[in-house]
């Protein structure tokens, strides 16, 4: 498995090494290329890939771990937790960062509740209004 | 038990002009150190100590199980070294100095030995004298490599490097610990290096231990803090605060004893948190000396005074 395929770590990101690592692992189980019960690098593979300490591999590694993403068993590796759905709850979980980000957003603008709700329906509406007035243009032009 | 790879404690040594004191550090085996400071600050003492190349006036140094002062011929079978300057003949081959190297030593990887000289870009049959100085590096890196030491000491290996050397050679170095019993400690004051592949790390100045800890604590307990400040507020400095600076209603505090509960220590006395921000080794590397300078100077200035 060629590591920076999977992994990219960059030195203008002002987050810790470790999140970086833990993000990118969680995302790529998002997008399912990494599945359930998948064997994913050791912690020195991993380590020795990215040229960056161990101690830092192993606490995102440790950390996906309390977090039930990934499983280490002891002189076997580790590996993605053995859970069907891990995929769609990383999914799920990477929506409700936007969302609280939102949410941060409107606070510091002092916008209430309410109208944080109203607009996110709002901006629903308007993006199927467009796709729908897409849609017969697009119609149109191939089938001429 | 966990194997020490490399042990300092209280180790002295002292020079005309110079002196080393009580330094203490520790690594463990299959970890990398950096050792960082100021030109000047002792990291090649350190080094020449380890290595048993000077020996202490005080203090026990270990290395891989064996006292360098009792078995230094034991302790030295399982280490390279490697320094700028070191001596490879100007007017030899690459692979003149490797079949050297070989016949001299107990262990040699010759296959490891072939892929570096791809992976350096190095030619066998290159004069030493027409190289430049990061292929010199790479060649004393090679040698030091391909004898597959548990211990690799390296002075400085990164100074005057391009980028792209310099990443070759971080590179390589990481490898090493694929092998979980193989270490590696070296010294820098390029602190983007040591940030980058140390698991631990030991800052010293001007002869003194600063700090040594593991990376990620390192970076976990140094914080700053950007506070907000009504001008009638006197702003506490709990432990750990090493410095506050005040301008007009905003104020800055250095910590490197950082916990959630520093925030409502703060805003309980009238300040607000305008901003936390992480640091990076650099920015915890001045912070500690300077404040460990500070400290030295307000022990010393008292004395000073009495004559005048």
């Amino acid at each position: 498995m060629d590591i920076h395929t999977y992994i990219n770590l960059s030195q203008t990101d002002h987050r810790p090494m470790y999140l970086q690592i833990m993000d990118q692992i969680r995302h790529r189980v998002a997008l399912g290329d990494w599945v359930a019960g998948q064997e994913i690098p050791s912690i020195r593979a991993m380590a020795a890939a990215l040229s960056i300490s161990v101690i830092t591999v192993k606490r995102a590694y440790l950390e996906l771990e309390h977090e039930g993403v990934i499983v280490t068993r002891q002189g076997k590796g580790s590996f993605i937790a053995d859970n069907p759905d891990i995929g769609s709850a990383l999914r799920h979980q990477e929506l409700d960062q936007h969302l609280e980000a939102a949410i941060d957003a409107a606070k510091l603008i002092g916008l209430p509740e309410q109208e944080l709700q109203t607009r996110l329906r709002e901006l629903l509406r308007q993006r199927s209004e467009e796709s729908s007035e897409q849609r017969p243009g697009h119609n149109k032009e191939s089938s001429e | 038990m966990t194997t020490m790879a490399v042990t300092f404690k209280d180790v002295s040594k002292a020079f005309t002009w110079f002196q080393l004191n009580a330094m203490s550090f520790r690594l463990e085996e299959g970890q990398i150190m950096g050792l960082v400071g100021p030109n000047g600050a002792g990291k090649s003492t350190c080094i020449r100590l380890l290595m048993g190349l000077l020996q202490p006036d005080a203090g026990e140094i270990n290395v891989l199980g064996h006292n360098m002062r009792s078995q230094p011929a034991l302790a030295k079978q399982d280490m390279a070294y490697v320094a700028d300057g070191m001596g490879l003949y100007d007017k030899a081959s690459v692979e003149w100095h490797i079949n050297f190297v070989r016949a001299m030593v107990p262990v040699w990887d010759e296959e490891y030995a072939r892929r570096l000289l791809k992976h350096f870009h190095l030619q066998p049959g290159q004069m030493i004298r027409s190289l430049s100085t990061g292929e010199r590096t790479k060649v004393l890196l090679l040698l030091a490599l391909a004898r597959r030491p548990r211990l690799l000491v390296l002075d400085e290996p990164t100074t005057g490097l391009d980028p792209v050397a310099r990443h070759e050679i971080m590179s390589e170095l990481s490898d090493v610990l694929l092998d979980d019993r193989r270490s590696v400690l070296f010294s820098s004051h390029n602190t983007r290096d040591v940030e980058q592949i140390s698991d631990q790390i030991t800052f010293i100045d001007r002869g003194e231990l600063v700090d040594s800890s593991d990376k990620e604590s390192f970076l976990e307990r140094w914080r700053r803090i950007q506070l907000d400040v009504p001008a009638n507020v006197v702003l506490p400095k709990p432990e750990g605060v090493v410095e506050i600076v005040r301008k007009g209603h905003s104020a800055t505090v250095t910590i490197n004893r950082w916990s959630p509960e520093i925030v409502s220590f703060y805003e309980s006395s009238g300040a607000t948190v305008h901003e936390i921000q992480r640091m990076n080794l650099e920015e915890i590397f001045i912070a500690s000396v300077i404040h460990k300078r500070e400290q030295a100077e307000s022990r010393e200035l008292p004395s000073r005074k009495e004559p005048a």
